[in-house]
C-alpha cells in the first residue's frame, strides 16, 4: 500500500500541508475561506513539528502501521484496517475516549475540533480530494506518497 | 472443534483474529452467556446517555463470526471444563470437545456484603448491555440515584444518567474519586468539575445498612434514593478455571504466551493476570487494550504461531463532560508537574526512564509518552527537556526519527 513518508531535509516548516489538510476536509471550495476559522478549530490531521524558522521541521501524520496499536486498543471498534492496510475511523462509533491518542507512538491521531471524537489521516479517501492533498501541494517534495 | 472460546468480549474477538492470522480453516466455536453480538463493553455509559446508538455499539461488524467461520453459542453458559476429556459442558447439558481452549470470561461485578441490600427494589450493577437497558428503563427526572463506588465504572454510570434523573450522589470509602486511576491532586480537580455539574460526593464513607429506599452510612449519615447502582469494583471471573484445577491467583495465571498451567488451555483478558512492565509485576490489568493484546497473542499461539505478550502497560483514558484524563504506567520516582486551573500534567521518571504519567485536558500526542514507557527508552537517548514541554518526535535522534517516519512501520 502507498503510504505517506516525509523527508525532513526538504521541509522548511511552512505548514502549507496543515492548511491543505484542513482545507481538504473542510468541504469548502477555496482555501482562503478558512481565514475566518477560529484558531481552536484549526485541527489538521498532519502536524508540522519544529517552530517557525526552526533548524529542523518535518510533518507527521498517520503511519498506517501494519500492527496498528490504535486499532487494537479502540474500546468501540471504531478504528479498523481496510483490506489494503489503511487505518480508518468510523466517527459514528467513536465516543471520544481518546485511548487511541494515549497509545499512538507517533502522536498521529488527535481529537476532532469539537472534541467529541478522534480524527486521523485517511489519505484523503474520506473527502472529495481522493489523493493526499498535503502531498500534492507540498512545494518542496518533503512529503511523498509511495510504496516502500 | 479445533478451537473453543468461552466468552464474547474483546479477548474472545481478538483470539479469533489471532487464530485466523495463522489458520484459515480450523473450526472455531464461541460460547457466551450474553446473548448478543459482541459490543464495546465500555460503551454502555454512552448508550445510557444516548451519546451513541445501539446499532453503532457493535465491536465488530455483524458478519464477523460468519466471515471468520465461527460457530456461536450465544446465551449459553459453560458450567464446567473437563481438561482430562478436553471437553466443556454447558449448563443446558450439551458439551463440546476442544483441541485448544481459551477462557475469556472477563470480570464480574464485586458487590460486598451490605446489610439490607436485598430490600432495595431498584438495584443495579453496571457491567453489561443488559444492565444498562434495565437501568435505562427506571430513569426518570423525579428520581434520585445513589452510586456506591467512585471508580471508573461508577462515574461513567453517573455521566450516563446525568440529565435523566433529579440528582446523583456518589459514595466511596476512599478519600478521593477515581482512587485507582488518579493521584489526589488531579482527582481533586476532576471532582471539583463534577461537583460543579451538580453531582454530589460523599467520600471516606460507605454504606452500612440499607432499608428499602434509604441507607445509613458508616458515619451515621442517612440518605434516601430511588435508584441504587453498586460499582465498588470488579473481580476476575475465574470460577470455571479454578474448578477445573487451573492455577488461579488473583486472576488465572498465564505465561507470556497466554497459556495456563494445563496443556491446551489458554486464558486472556480481565479474567487473567498479565505482566505489568511498568512495575515488573504480575497483576490483573482489567482494561480493554490489554484484553485485545492478550487475546490476540493467545489466538496466534493456539493456532501454532509464535507470539509473546510481555509489555502490558496500565492505561486509562477517561473522559467526563468534555474533560479528559489520560494516564499510563505507575506513579513512582521523580516527578515533574505542571498545572493550570484546568490542566494538569505529571510525569514520573525512575532509573533514567519514564515510568508513568497523568495528563488532564492536555492530552495531545500522549502516545509518544506511552511508547517511551512501553519501549523502556533510556531518557539519555532523547531530549527529555523538549518532551517535558510536550510530546514530540523532535526529541528523538535523527536515526530513531527516520525509522519512524521514512519507513513502513
Ligand atoms: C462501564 C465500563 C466502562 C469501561 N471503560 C473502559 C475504558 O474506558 N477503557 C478500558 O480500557 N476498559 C474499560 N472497561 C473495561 C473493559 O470493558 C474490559 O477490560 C474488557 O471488556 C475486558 O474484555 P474481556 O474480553 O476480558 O471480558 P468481557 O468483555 O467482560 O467478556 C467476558 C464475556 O464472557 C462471558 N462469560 C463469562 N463467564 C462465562 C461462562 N461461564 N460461560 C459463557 N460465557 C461466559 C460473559 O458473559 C462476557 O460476555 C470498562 C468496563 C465497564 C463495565
Amino acid at each position: 500500500m502507498k503510504r505517506i513518508y516525509v523527508n525532513e531535509s526538504r521541509c522548511i516548516g511552512c505548514r502549507l500541508c496543515e492548511w491543505e489538510c484542513v482545507f481538504a476536509n473542510s468541504g469548502l471550495d477555496a482555501m482562503f475561506k478558512l481565514k475566518d476559522l477560529a484558531a481552536e478549530n484549526f485541527a489538521p490531521r498532519i502536524r508540522v513539528e519544529g517552530g517557525e524558522k526552526a533548524e529542523l521541521n518535518f510533518a507527521v501524520n498517520c503511519r498506517h502501521c501494519e500492527k496498528a496499536i490504535c486499532v487494537q486498543s479502540c474500546i468501540a471498534g471504531a478504528l479498523s484496517k481496510t483490506g489494503e492496510g489503511m487505518v480508518v475511523i468510523d466517527d459514528k462509533k467513536c465516543v471520544g475516549c481518546f485511548t487511541c491518542v494515549l497509545v499512538c507512538p507517533f502522536g498521529a491521531i488527535m481529537p476532532r475540533a469539537d472534541g467529541k471524537a478522534a480524527q486521523k489521516c485517511m489519505l484523503c479517501t474520506d473527502n472529495i480530494k481522493g489523493e493526499p492533498n498535503c502531498v500534492k501541494y507540498c512545494p518542496n517534495g518533503a512529503i511523498v506518497f509511495e510504496e516502500r | 472443534m479445533d478451537y473453543v472460546i468461552i466468552g464474547n468480549g474483546t479477548a474472545a474477538v481478538a483470539c479469533i483474529e489471532g487464530i485466523r492470522s495463522e489458520d484459515a480453516s480450523g473450526s472455531i466455536a464461541l460460547i457466551s452467556s450474553e446473548n448478543r453480538h459482541c459490543y464495546g463493553r465500555p460503551l454502555i455509559s454512552y448508550l445510557l446517555s444516548g451519546a451513541i446508538k445501539a446499532e453503532n455499539a457493535d465491536y465488530r461488524p455483524r458478519d464477523f463470526y460468519q466471515n471468520n467461520g465461527v460457530k456461536t453459542y450465544l446465551g449459553k453458559t459453560v458450567s464446567r471444563i473437563a481438561p482430562n476429556e478436553k471437553r466443556v459442558y454447558l449448563s443446558d447439558g450439551a458439551s463440546l470437545e476442544y483441541g485448544k481452549l481459551l477462557i475469556a470470561t472477563g470480570s464480574r461485578p464485586f458487590v460486598p456484603p451490605m446489610e439490607g441490600l436485598e430490600s432495595v427494589k431498584d438495584r443495579f450493577t453496571f457491567m453489561t448491555f443488559d444492565d444498562m437497558e434495565k437501568l435505562s428503563r427506571v430513569l426518570s427526572p423525579e428520581k434520585s440515584a445513589l452510586i456506591i463506588g467512585a471508580g471508573l465504572i461508577g462515574l461513567k454510570c453517573a455521566e450516563g444518567m446525568y440529565g435523566s434523573v433529579k440528582s446523583i450522589t456518589v459514595v466511596d470509602m476512599a478519600d478521593r474519586i477515581l482512587p485507582s486511576v488518579l493521584n489526589s491532586d488531579c482527582s481533586a480537580m476532576m471532582q471539583a468539575m463534577l461537583s460543579a455539574k451538580g453531582i454530589n460526593f460523599i467520600l471516606n464513607d460507605s454504606a452500612a445498612k440499607f432499608e428499602k429506599n434509604s441507607v445509613t452510612l458508616k458515619s451515621g449519615k442517612k440518605l434516601t434514593f430511588d435508584i441504587l447502582v453498586t460499582a465498588v469494583g470488579v473481580r476476575p471471573e475465574t470460577s470455571l478455571a479454578a474448578e477445573a484445577g487451573i492455577e488461579v491467583d488473583r486472576g488465572i495465571v498465564v505465561n507470556a504466551k497466554s497459556e495456563t498451567n494445563i496443556p491446551d488451555i489458554y486464558a486472556a483478558g480481565d479474567c487473567s493476570e498479565g505482566y505489568d512492565m511498568s512495575t515488573g509485576t504480575k497483576r490483573v490489568l482489567a482494561i480493554l487494550p490489554n484484553a485485545y493484546m492478550q487475546g490476540k497473542c493467545a489466538g496466534v499461539n493456539m493456532a501454532g504461531g509464535v507470539s509473546s505478550f510481555m509489555n502490558a502497560v496500565p492505561l486509562n483514558a477517561v473522559g467526563f463532560f468534555g474533560w479528559h484524563v489520560l494516564t499510563a504506567g505507575c506513579y513512582e520516582g521523580e516527578a515533574f508537574e505542571e498545572r493550570t486551573a484546568t490542566t494538569y500534567k505529571k510525569l514520573f521518571v525512575k532509573e533514567g526512564r519514564l515510568v508513568g504519567f497523568i495528563l488532564l485536558n492536555d492530552i495531545q500526542r500522549a502516545g509518544i509518552y506511552t511508547s517511551l514507557i512501553r519501549e523502556k527508552t533510556p531518557l539519555s537517548e532523547v531530549d527529555f527537556e523538549l518532551l517535558k514541554n510536550a510530546p514530540q518526535l523532535l526529541a528523538f535522534s535523527k536515526q530513531a526519527r527516520a525509522a519512524k517516519l521514512t519507513r513502513k512501520v
